[in-house]
This record gives structure tokens, sequence and C-alpha cells, in this order.
């Protein structure tokens, strides 16, 4: 397919351009002009679905928290300094051509504000644009608050219980114990896990990942290619990009990921129903994280992951596979952002070539993977299937 | 091997990343007093305070006294903060506090055994005058 014709620019916003500009922040000016640029092209906040920010810093969870817009059919960050502009808009089209999102944002800007050095273009200050609400009460490290609040809510609204999340952390544990990449291997137990101390109550250390040093690749190319080349193709079923905000905790219900929108539209893009699944290979910073997302996925109905846990084997042996070689919660976290969850999509290339060794799933033609970003904050799920899937 | 000279690691105070847009919400903390800010295009609460409504898109927003009554929505207890100056306060509280009036902020709540702590208790502002400049706005239980 060509881009050729496919694609249009419907709307544009522009501020002045100021040497000096008092009292106004990046994030604020960046609201303005979408606000503008949907203007013009007459439509609603509402109706834009996809949104694409600059840098590396300024995160489109933070920019659709701040601007009110809801991206939730699709996301990125461009980072290509003078052509970011020009490369954005054409992921842009290839998307809307592609049918993954409607009306896709692409909004940058910066602040210069010579009384307010804090407030000037320093996307590593921004980033957070409300830390000053946030910092000064003590957060846990890393992203480990809004996880810890999340699993607290989620036991008081649907009665879920620690010794069944824990199940979660024991179950990859057990596959990772056929995994020769895994840095723990050690089987444990849901006692052990419930023994760990508590990093934030209610999440204890063995329901939460150990940063690890590695590396991750993979590489894409057309269906065509791929049948000449030396391994059986594991082709793209369906894909979902659902961002919500930076602050998880700021959504009506805390509970319910961004996964909620990513996983039914991956599936129905593949022509396929959870129940069809063979195995999922779901992104596990926290236990609480991987139950949410299943439950958002469909596995259960929300709220039931308790009890889902509790009558499904999730081994690799079992009757639903989940994170077939431990996960990240034992396999360890690659450090920096994007390998962490690569480790999902290669386990899920290698299950479905029926390559994983001693943790190999017994049916392995499809998978659904997820991939989780902020706190919970930037969702994307895939449907992966061999030539017998397609 | 010690450090003996090095000074205690000091609690972060607010840095606004845009001071005279928070400034009616940090001015009205050291007054003991909670305000949010609200558009007055829609109407509709607005927290953390931004620039522009994040539901009309209106610039013409303003500022309203609340009640300072909520309940708590979500909460995690700290056993190991993330910034080594809260060491010495752990275990404590960091939540989600539900205003009355539907907006969500984040806090500590205080004045209780943090493992007495539950999800929707009836909480209430309380203040903490942290240095002569800030004061954090806490929240603590009260009769509902
Ligand atoms: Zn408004």
């Amino acid at each position: 397919m060509s881009l050729r014709g496919k694609a249009a620019i419907v709307g544009i916003g522009e501020t002045p351009h100021k040497r000096d500009w008092p009292g106004r922040t990046m994030y604020g000016l960046c609201a303005e002009v979408a606000a503008q640029a949907i203007k013009d092209a007459g439509l609603k906040r509402e109706d834009i679905d996809g949104l694409i920010t600059f840098g590396s810093n300024v995160y489109p969870s933070t920019m659709a928290e701040y601007t009110g817009i809801r991206p939730i059919h699709f996301a990125s960050q461009v980072g290509l300094m003078g052509s970011t502009s020009g490369v954005a808009l054409t992921v842009a089209a290839g998307m809307v051509a592609a049918g993954v999102a409607n009306y896709i944002l692409f909004v940058a800007g910066g602040a210069r504000d010579k009384d307010n050095p804090e407030a000037s273009d320093r996307p590593s200050q921004v980033a957070g644009a409300m830390s000053e609400f946030i910092t000064p009460f003590g957060p846990a490290a890393g992203a480990n608050t809004n996880y810890g609040m999340m699993y607290s809510r989620h036991m008081y609204q649907y009665g879920s219980k620690p010794e069944q999340f824990a199940k979660f952390a024991v179950n990859q544990r057990f596959n990772a114990a056929k995994n020769p990449l895994a840095a723990m291997r050690d089987p444990i137990t849901v006692d052990d896990v419930l023994n760990s101390r508590y990093v934030n109550e209610p999440l204890h250390l063995l329901e939460c990942v150990m940063p690890v040093a590695g590396a991750i690749a993979f590489i894409v190319t057309t269906p065509e290619r791929a049948r000449t080349l030396r391994q059986p193709p594991v082709y793209l079923l369906g894909t979902g990009i659902a961002q919500g905000v930076e602050q998880s905790w700021l959504t009506p219900d805390f509970c319910t990921t961004p996964t909620a929108i990513s996983a039914p539209r991956a599936l129905e893009m593949a022509g396929y129903g959870i129940k069809d699944m063979q195995f999922a290979e779901f992104y596990d910073c926290y236990t609480i994280l991987v139950g949410a997302c299943l439950e958002d996925a469909g596995v259960c109905p929300k709220g039931e992951i308790g009890n889902w846990i509790d009558a499904t084997d999730t081994t690799y042996k079992g009757s639903f596979p989940v994170n077939t070689d431990g996960g990240q919660l034992s396999a360890g976290q690659l450090n920096g952002t994007g390998a962490s969850g690569c480790q999902q999509l290669v386990e899920s290339v290698r299950q479905l070539r029926g390559e994983a060794g001693e943790c190999q799933v017994a049916k392995h033609d499809l998978c659904i993977a997820n991939f989780n970003g902020g706190s919970p904050s930037n969702e994307c799920t895939v449907v992966l299937g061999t030539a017998a899937a397609l | 091997m010690t450090t003996p000279n090095r000074p205690a690691p000091s609690k972060p105070l607010p840095r606004p990343a845009n001071k005279a847009l928070s400034k009616p919400f940090w001015d009205a903390a050291k007054r003991h007093e909670l305000v949010m800010q609200r558009c007055n295009a829609c109407s509709g609460w607005i927290f953390y305070p931004r620039e522009q409504c994040p539901v009309c898109f209106s610039q013409d927003l303003g500022w309203a006294p609340v009640s300072g009554r909520g309940r708590v929505y979500a909460f995690t207890i700290v056993h190991q903060p993330g910034n080594p100056a809260f060491a010495g306060d752990s275990p404590y509280v960091f939540a989600t506090i539900q205003l009355d009036e539907g907006v969500r902020v984040v806090s500590n709540v205080v004045g209780i055994d943090p493992h007495q702590v539950k999800v929707d208790m009836p909480v209430v502002a309380t203040y903490d005058d942290v240095s002569p400049e800030w004061t954090l706005v806490k929240f603590q239980p009260t009769a509902s």
C-alpha cells in the first residue's frame, strides 16, 4: 500500500512567537495550539484519538493529562530534532491510512520566561507537569507509589487479596526456572511473596521488578520478504495503542487501565476473541499490573482476577500460560525505557516459533502481548500469530 | 565508611513549574485554607492548576474555596521512600484523596496509625507549615 493520497492535514494552530513570555509554560502553550487546531478543523476535543509529541521527555500521557485530549487509539513521540514534524506527519499518515486512529494531533512548543527559569524549555523539568503537588509528600521510589495505591483500591473495590496477586509472581518464577536468561530462577511460594518485606504496602518486594542490565532487539519486514527468510514468520495480526494520563489516580476508575481499550481493539483487528488466545505475555512491572491488564483484556470480568488466578494454571504447562519466560518479575527488568517491555515481545516470538525450550507452551499459533508504561499511563496491545493464524 | 559532616538530606519543598499560576493555591495553604482552580466557562474543578481548561479549552479560569473534606480513594504505606529525606518518617501513608467536590489530590494521611487507614475513610484537610514560605495541605481522619 502506498501512502500517496492516503492522508491530509485538516487543522492548524500557532501562537505568537515571543522572545520572552512570562507566565506561560510549554504545556500551557501546547494546550492552546491544540485547541486552535481542533477548532480550525471544525472538530471536537473528543474527536482526537491520536497524539504525537516531540522529544524524549514530553510524554503523550502528560500532554493528554494537561490538555484533556484522550489519545485512546494512537500515541507516539518523535524526537528527530529539525525533522520531527515531517516524520510525525509520515507516521500519522500511516496510522490513519491503516485505520489505527482517525484524527492524530501533533503538538510541540517551548516556553521562555526570564523571570522563571523553571518554566523555560527544559523537558526534564516539565515532564512532570504537577511535581510540586507530589514530591513534597514523599512518594515511594520509581513508579511504586501509584501501583501501591492502585493495589489498595483494587482490594477495596473488588475484594481481591494479596495471596491471589502473589500467585502471578509464583507461577512466573516456576516458568523462569526453565529460562536460562532469567536473573532469578529459584522457586518461590505464596508465603515467600507475602513474607518478603514491603516496599510500599500492599506491594511486597517479590511483587516488584528488579532492574537488570541487558539488551534486546527485533527486526520487522514485509510479509513477502519474511516468507523468503530463515525463520517462520510471526505476523502482527492486530494492534491497539491507548493513552491514559501520567498520574493514573486522576482517572475516574484507577483500577481500569488503558488496556481496556487497546486490547479489544487489537483483537478486533486480528479477528479473534480473547478466548482464542493460547497464551499471554503481559508487561509485569508489578503483580497488580498483570492482574489489572488481564482483566481489562477480558480474560475474566473486571474485578474478578483474584478468583480467576485461583482457578487458572498460568504456568507454561497450564491452561492459560502467562509470562512463559518468567516475565520481568523473575527475569529482571531490562534497564532503559522501551527495553523492558521488549522481553514480552521477544518471548512471544520464541513461543510462536516453538523455540522456547523447556518452557515451550503446547499450543503456539496465536498469542496476545501487552506493553505498559507510566503509572499505568501508556498501553499497547498486540495480537501475534504464525502462518496458521493468518 | 561514613561521611560525618554531610548534612541530613532535606525534604523537597514545592517547586512550581509555573509560579504565578499556582500561587493562589500556595498562598491559601499558608493561610490554612484550601482552594481549587475552577473554570469560569464550564464550572469544572481543575487539579492540578493549568493555563487552559482540559474540558472546554477556556482560558478564563479562577479559584474557589473547597470544603477540605473528602475520602481516602486509594493509599499506599511507604516503607522505602524515593527520597531518603523521608526515611525517618517511614512507614507513612501516601494517599489519593477525593474531595467532596469530586476533585482528587495526593497527600499524606496523618494523625493516625498508618495500618488503621482504610479506603473510603472520611478525612479533612490539615495544614503543615513546613517552612516559613511553604505550607503543605495534608489530611487527617474525621467523623463522616
Ligand atoms: Zn472549562
